[in-house]
């Protein structure tokens, strides 16, 4: 097996953290460590997006680069902390199912996925085709945390983290979406985070409480 | 069988069996600076197997021949695992009795007989610290067989000499895979030697003692085999530790007399930064919730599990 270049092994590594801390935010019962590790998990596809440009001398990958960073790593943990700490929900902890239970769910799901990009690596010709089953394993998870999560604000943390793989996924890929779609997404993304900050105070007002499974038993009167 | 290959055979035992207890006197004194108090001598393991060995056994009326032969099993087992694991050479012509499969069979064998004997007497102590241990113990081991096989689908063998060998030798890269099962790895290495996330060493406090509790009924030689052991224990982790993600400085291949005495003092470093590392760990994590037990272990599994998974997609 022929050594594989320096940059190539740091943009799998890149890929490795990636794909551990989304595990670690499967774990994570606190609601402010999972919206740092979002914050983390921004930071490491930044630094990944901007090697890969680096490496490829692609001009658009730089902008995408520096989006990600400023909108994934500064404004929205910004965002985020702010609204926690307007909703008074600083300390708030997930009651979570069972964490091995959920782990090895996790595992199954990496493997799946795994299986799942094997084909999509077949067919792209990109030095970093092997990395698109370590995104689509990134989706997956983050849907996982979605669906074991009850409180709203670890679900939409959840939600921001999946848009994180799909990003990783095109840029691994095949080296990054259209520059305009890019912005598009970016620009969704945020807009979406206004509009469940909105959504946040409303369920709060109404239930006194951010826990999504009292939305069950509310029938709709009034 | 060439004469060095033997050479480093019985130097690798003779120097397990004697710096065993100055490893756990070292991290014993790490801990001790790192918590503001007055560390106790190095030789104080030493001193303690000395006085163990002149005082006379006491055992329990109602005690089987299992609770004797016990002390022997373990402290043997611990000697065979620091025969086969290589910390100074890699050509061991002991190495083939034991893959490193076996070896970790070897450990549970250790273990097993241990919590039999703490259960044989009878008393709650050491019934309730045998079920910890095994609760620990089949959790820890299907992380060591996972960090084993992980090392093992990268060097294509199950050999731990040769595949310390293949990972010192080949070139040196980036390895995320290796990278998640050393923390696995560390993790299980504070798990199985009763170390403070799982286990205070230090303690004899009931509600909280695993390895301790085990101990209780033991005195004199039996008592003595039985630290001995653990010190072993410790120091065989260690060195399985250093063959699979430090194999820098052990003499490998057909190397000559000259490796060799290059390879004893950089297994001193080795230990020295290890010792202290692990003292820093401990000083720094609380111990525990028994039942929370269960959570680091599958943490330190799923570690393994992803080295895997990424070493089969990336190839690093």
């Amino acid at each position: 097996m022929p050594p594989i270049p320096f940059v190539m092994q740091l943009l799998n590594s890149l890929a490795a953290l990636l794909l551990l801390l989304s595990f670690a935010m499967l774990a994570q019962r606190r609601v402010v460590t999972l919206v740092n590790l979002f914050a983390l998990q921004g930071g490491v596809l930044c630094a990944a997006t901007l090697l890969l440009a680096w490496r490829t001398g692609d001009g658009n990958l730089y902008l995408s680069a520096a989006l990600t960073f400023a909108v994934k790593v500064l404004v929205m943990p910004w965002v985020l902390h702010r609204m926690i700490r307007r909703l008074g929900v600083y300390w708030d902890t997930e009651p979570l199912l069972n964490i091995p239970g959920t782990m090895l769910v996790g595992v199954l799901l990496v493997v799946f996925s795994f299986g799942l990009a094997q084909p999509i690596s077949a067919l792209a010709s990109t030095a970093t085709r092997s990395a698109v089953g370590i995104a689509i394993a990134v989706i997956l998870l983050a849907f996982l945390t979605m669906i074991t999560r009850r409180k709203a604000m670890s679900q939409v943390v959840g939600f921001l983290s999946m848009e994180n793989g799909l990003f990783f996924g095109a840029m691994s890929a095949t080296y990054g979406m259209p520059m305009i779609v890019e912005l598009g997404v970016a620009l969704d993304v945020l807009v979406a985070m206004v509009v469940m900050g909105v959504f946040f105070f409303q369920i709060r007002e109404q239930f006194d409480s951010l826990d999504l499974d009292r939305l069950e038993s509310h029938k709709g009167e009034r | 069988m060439k004469p060095i290959e033997w050479l480093t055979q019985v130097l690798e035992v003779g120097a397990a069996l004697a710096a065993a207890p100055l490893f756990q006197g070292w991290v014993n004194q790490c801990r001790a600076w790192l918590q503001n108090r007055r560390a106790p001598s190095l030789l104080l393991p030493y001193r303690g197997l000395r006085k163990l060995l002149h005082k006379d056994a006491v055992i329990a009326t109602n005690a089987s021949p299992l609770f004797r032969v016990a002390p022997y099993v373990v402290f043997a087992t611990m000697l065979t695992a620091a025969a086969v694991i290589p910390s100074m050479g890699t050509r061991l012509p002991f190495s083939t009795a034991a893959d490193a499969i076996a070896l970790v069979g070897l450990f549970a064998t250790a273990r097993m007989f241990l919590a039999l004997a703490a259960m044989d007497i009878g008393t709650p102590f050491g019934t309730l610290g045998a079920r910890r241990e095994m609760m620990v113990g089949f959790l820890a081991e299907p992380a060591l067989l996972m960090i084993v096989f992980v090392a093992s689908l990268i060097s294509s063998t199950t050999a731990l000499p040769l595949i310390s060998e293949h990972l010192a030798t080949r070139a040196l890269v980036l390895s995320p895979s290796l990278a998640f099962t050393a923390v696995a790895f560390t993790m299980v290495l504070l798990a199985e030697n009763g170390r403070i996330p799982i286990d205070n060493p230090a303690t004899h406090l009931e509600l909280t003692m695993i390895h301790e509790a085990m101990l209780l009924e033991y005195s004199a030689r039996h008592l003595a085999l039985m630290e001995l052991g653990a010190d072993l224990k410790l120091l065989n982790y260690a060195c399985i530790g250093f063959a699979l993600f430090i194999p820098w400085g052990s003499a490998t291949g057909g190397a000559g007399p000259l490796a060799l005495a290059a390879a004893i003092p950089a297994l001193a470093l080795k230990l020295l930064v290890a010792g202290a590392v692990l003292a820093l760990i401990e000083t720094l994590s609380a111990k525990l919730r028994v039942f929370r037990a269960p959570e680091f272990l599958a943490t330190a599994f799923l570690f393994a599990v992803l080295g895997m998974l990424v070493h089969l997609l990336l190839g690093a």
